[in-house]
């Protein structure tokens, strides 16, 4: 496709355009070289921090690409060794099970509170749809960096607030229970915070997604005696769908890719407990200096999210159409 | 009657009040913490009001080494970000909505694919780059891989805008003898102002927040660090001063809380159009 495009701007002189009178249908024909110099900068961009560093992942993950080979720059082809030590290690695979399960509890949970979240809020009158508006908006404006810290906080095992909540409810084995030195237990606490970071987004995307159904197909379907739920599956949600398979594949990536809570929060611990795909990833490159094997970890991680990409390019290559 | 209604209302009204509860209660927790005295915050019986309030934290948060070159930092690498985005996006989101050329369909193509670019996988190559090419520990790096994380997004939200000006505007400002680009700084400009909002706003926040980059491009230069590198470590380092790292926090959010807040209607509404249309 660059191809097609370098040749387009090589085979037309590199002088603007003459000004063209001015008049209506013009809009349309305005050629030569201008629009390509106007996306030059973002194809430009794109080709050198985008492609050019995504050829490079594919290149380290076939070579043997170590601390010396990062140095010196000698590293050779190795051809799929880094794949298959991947592959044959019981250890990558306890993680690639763990990072599906962390997507599948975090995404369910995210759909089903925010699909009830955005029905609540249509439902609601103005002044409390504005209260319940601000507060998604101020949980989601929260950067990721600081709530992780205030996760920490809520959940610290001596002073925090929620082992003496709930000890206050009588759960008293939660005195000084130490989350973070518990697997399942800081697993529960990075879901509950990338639940309570996602909500937000898909709540109100999924609002705005409900505001569009037009209201006289909900009289219409009252006046035919619909019962609410059956409203709900024939008119709210044929309309509601396409935006809805949207916001899922978009979860389902971002909570795929979760990086940054787990690293900030356990480093993947205790233990290898909270450790899903990109942690383990960042952990081998990067403290353990084995960049290949990194690498091959990411491209593995890219192609078992594509299996997600490919709806979403579905549905956008179809939205696409429509334009 | 009214009170038959509010009372079939009530499982409603206390869902909502559930919900803003869940919603604030972490952001409440840290800006209450970090006004309480530390005696009070290491107590068996932590209280929802502080019983004295106290700017302690606050003032050993701001005085921790290298706070104020931090938060330049960040400011010069979000500003950096938005302005380079905007400007390139600008260029060819008006080239895709107001011109016919070859490549049109398939360079909006790409942008949609880079939308969905892997960047927690390219941290490894990146660095390496970075590394090779001398730009490691600098700053720059950071704004340009940022400006690439929301490039993409910020082109497809204002391609989108952009396509809703009708062209007609333009043209009969130029039957009145401005030129194109005046035309369309004068009069399409203005109409976009919504969608440089809510891209804009995408930008500061991607820069704002960015951390795994930060975090390992930026390894011996510790005075080129970004403020949630430097919360993150705060916290290592300050590991039991609760207080002043809900200070340091509240400090670090408040810019893009406060925003949001102001921008509310925004956020939200170029948002669903971002996601919307791709």
């Amino acid at each position: 496709m660059s191809v097609v495009r370098e040749r387009a701007v090589r085979h037309r002189p590199l002088v603007p355009p003459p000004r063209r009178p001015p008049g209506p249908a013009r809009r349309t024909t305005m050629a030569g070289v201008w629009p390509y110099l106007l996306i030059a900068p973002a194809v430009l961009g794109m080709l050198y921090l985008l492609v050019y560093p995504l050829a490079r992942a594919v290149l380290i993950s076939f070579q043997d690409f170590g601390l010396r080979q990062l140095i010196l720059g000698d590293a050779h082809v190795v051809g799929f060794a880094n794949y298959r030590t991947l592959l044959t290690d019981p250890r990558f695979w306890t993680v690639v099970r763990r990072t599906f399960l962390f997507m599948a509890v975090n995404v369910v949970l995210i759909m089903v509170l925010s699909t009830l979240v955005a029905l609540m809020i249509e439902r609601l009158g103005r002044r409390w749809r504005t209260a319940v508006l601000s507060a998604l908006v101020l949980a989601w404006a929260m950067p990721v960096v600081a709530a992780t810290t205030v996760f920490q906080w809520l959940f610290h095992s001596r002073f925090g607030i929620v082992n003496h909540a709930l000890t206050g409810l009588g759960f008293t084995s939660f005195k000084d229970y130490p989350w973070l030195a518990h697997g399942p237990a800081a697993f529960a606490i990075l879901v509950a915070l990338v639940v309570w970071q996602s909500v937000p987004f898909a709540a109100i995307t999924l609002y705005s997604a409900l505001t569009t159904v037009p209201c006289d197909l909900y009289e219409a379907a009252r006046l035919d005696g619909a019962s609410g739920a059956r409203i709900f599956r024939s008119v709210t949600l044929p309309i509601v769908r396409p935006l809805f398979m949207l916001v899922l594949s978009l979860e389902v990536i971002w909570t795929f890719k979760a990086f940054v809570q787990i690293w900030v929060m356990t480093r993947g611990g205790p233990g290898d407990a909270t450790t899903i795909l990109p942690v383990y990833a960042v952990q081998t490159a990067l403290s353990q200096q084995r960049y290949d094997l990194g690498s091959a970890a990411s491209m593995l991680t890219v192609l078992l999210m594509s299996g997600v990409l490919v709806l979403y390019f579905r549905q956008m290559f179809r939205q696409e159409a429509e334009l | 009657m009214s009170t038959r209604r509010a009372l079939r209302r009530l499982p409603l009204h206390l869902a909502a009040t559930v919900t803003v509860v869940v919603c604030l209660f972490p952001v409440y927790w840290m800006i209450t913490t970090a006004f309480t005295p530390n005696r009070d915050i290491q107590s068996a019986h932590p209280r929802l009001l502080p019983r004295t309030w106290t700017l302690d934290h606050f003032r050993r948060a701001v005085d921790a080494d290298g706070f104020g070159l931090f938060w330049r930092n960040s400011l010069l690498v979000t500003l950096g970000t938005v302005v380079l985005a905007l400007l390139v996006a600008l260029g060819a989101s008006f080239a895709v909505a107001r011109m016919r050329w070859r490549g049109r369909r398939q360079f909006m193509l790409a942008v949609f694919v880079a939308q969905m670019a892997p960047w927690e996988s390219l941290i490894i190559p990146v660095y390496i780059i970075a590394r090779d090419t001398d730009m490691l520990d600098r700053l720059p790096t950071l704004t340009l891989v940022y400006f690439m994380m929301t490039l993409p997004f910020t082109i497809v939200v204002l391609r989108g805008f952009l396509s809703t000006i009708p062209p007609e505007l333009e043209e009969s400002a130029q039957l009145d003898g401005c030129t194109r680009l005046s035309a369309f700084r004068h009069v399409a400009l203005p109409l976009l102002a919504p969608g440089l909002m809510a891209t804009s706003l995408f930008g500061y926040i991607t820069a704002w927040n960015e951390f795994a980059y930060a975090n390992f491009l930026i390894i011996k230069q510790q005075d080129h660090r970004t403020l949630p590198v430097w919360l993150s470590s705060f916290h290592n380092v300050f590991g039991t001063d609760w207080g002043a790292t809900m200070a340091a926090s509240t400090l670090f959010s408040l810019p893009a809380l406060v925003v949001f807040l102001l921008l509310q209607r925004h956020v939200t509404s170029g948002f669903a159009a971002g996601a919307v249309k791709g």
